[in-house]
């Protein structure tokens, strides 16, 4: 959980206390996930292994309220019928089922960005896949601390 | 029983020039009862969610999304179009008894 605090990390906690949403560092690949998203992110990869890069994550940094928390996924693509983003996925790692959303992209969008809201039952990692249209994957997470609860009754 | 669907809002400008990328934003009044939570009594209320939103441009499939309990209620769905021609949107959502509702709109080349 804990990491090294390095200036550009600084530089976002300064962000954050300015109350902007930004675009958060990924968080270092070596981090485990919970059992449920691990077997989820292996059922898409089967024998691929994701790589870093290309997605942008955005998500507030402190979601005061889990019952809805916006998030926005951009993918560097030319999203063309030669080389476009086919899916996304996105899962909430502490969530009681991981499952967040999975995106169905094609050419004719010219860009590759979704935006919708979330449920997320408590502080946690957003993790996200991009498939591309030749099976490469790319992989991004970024934490979001919740101060209350969305999924509960 | 699910719940009825309520009214979608859809969100994009009327024209746009060949080429550009235009964002449409789409709201559609739904619980997204997740099936976790309980009533007074302590009944587990079922979970009755909107399970998938397409978006159709004159036909052809251009976007979709499969959603699970963890999209908020009334969910919220934006994404870009790369406008090439004039033509029509239709966007649906369908909840997980099968039940849909759907919006039209068109859209101009301008000038």
């Amino acid at each position: 959980m804990h990491q090294p605090t390095s200036p550009t990390r600084r530089g976002a906690m300064a962000l954050l206390a300015a109350g902007v949403t930004v675009a958060l560092l990924p968080r270092p690949a070596w981090a485990q996930l919970s059992a449920a998203t691990q077997a989820a992110v292996d059922r898409i990869r089967g024998s691929r292994t994701p790589q870093e890069g290309r997605i942008t994550l955005r998500a507030p940094p402190i979601a005061e309220n889990g019952n809805t928390v916006p998030i926005s996924v951009l993918v560097d693509s030319p999203m063309t019928p030669a080389d476009h983003v086919r899916r996304i996925y996105v899962f909430a790692d502490k969530n009681p089922t991981p499952d967040v959303a999975t995106f169905t992209l094609t050419p004719a969008l010219g860009r590759a960005q979704v935006d919708t809201r979330i449920r997320l039952g408590q502080t946690q990692d957003l993790v996200v896949l991009a498939e591309m249209s030749d099976g490469a994957l790319y992989m991004a997470r970024t934490e979001v601390k919740v101060t209350i609860g969305g999924c509960g009754g | 029983m699910a719940s009825p669907i309520g009214q979608p809002r859809v969100r994009l400008p009327a024209q746009a020039r060949v080429g550009e990328v235009i964002e449409i934003r789409t709201l559609i009044s739904h619980a997204m009862e997740t099936g976790q939570r309980r009533d007074q009594a302590g009944n587990v209320i079922p979970r009755d969610i909107i399970k998938r939103f397409e978006a159709k441009f004159d036909g052809e499939t251009v976007f979709a999304m499969d959603l699970a309990p963890a999209i908020s209620a009334n969910p919220y769905i934006a994404f870009p179009f790369r406008v090439e021609r004039a033509g029509r949107f239709e966007f649906t959502w369908t909840n997980e008894a099968g039940d849909s509702r759907s919006a039209t709109h068109e859209i101009r080349i301008a000038g």
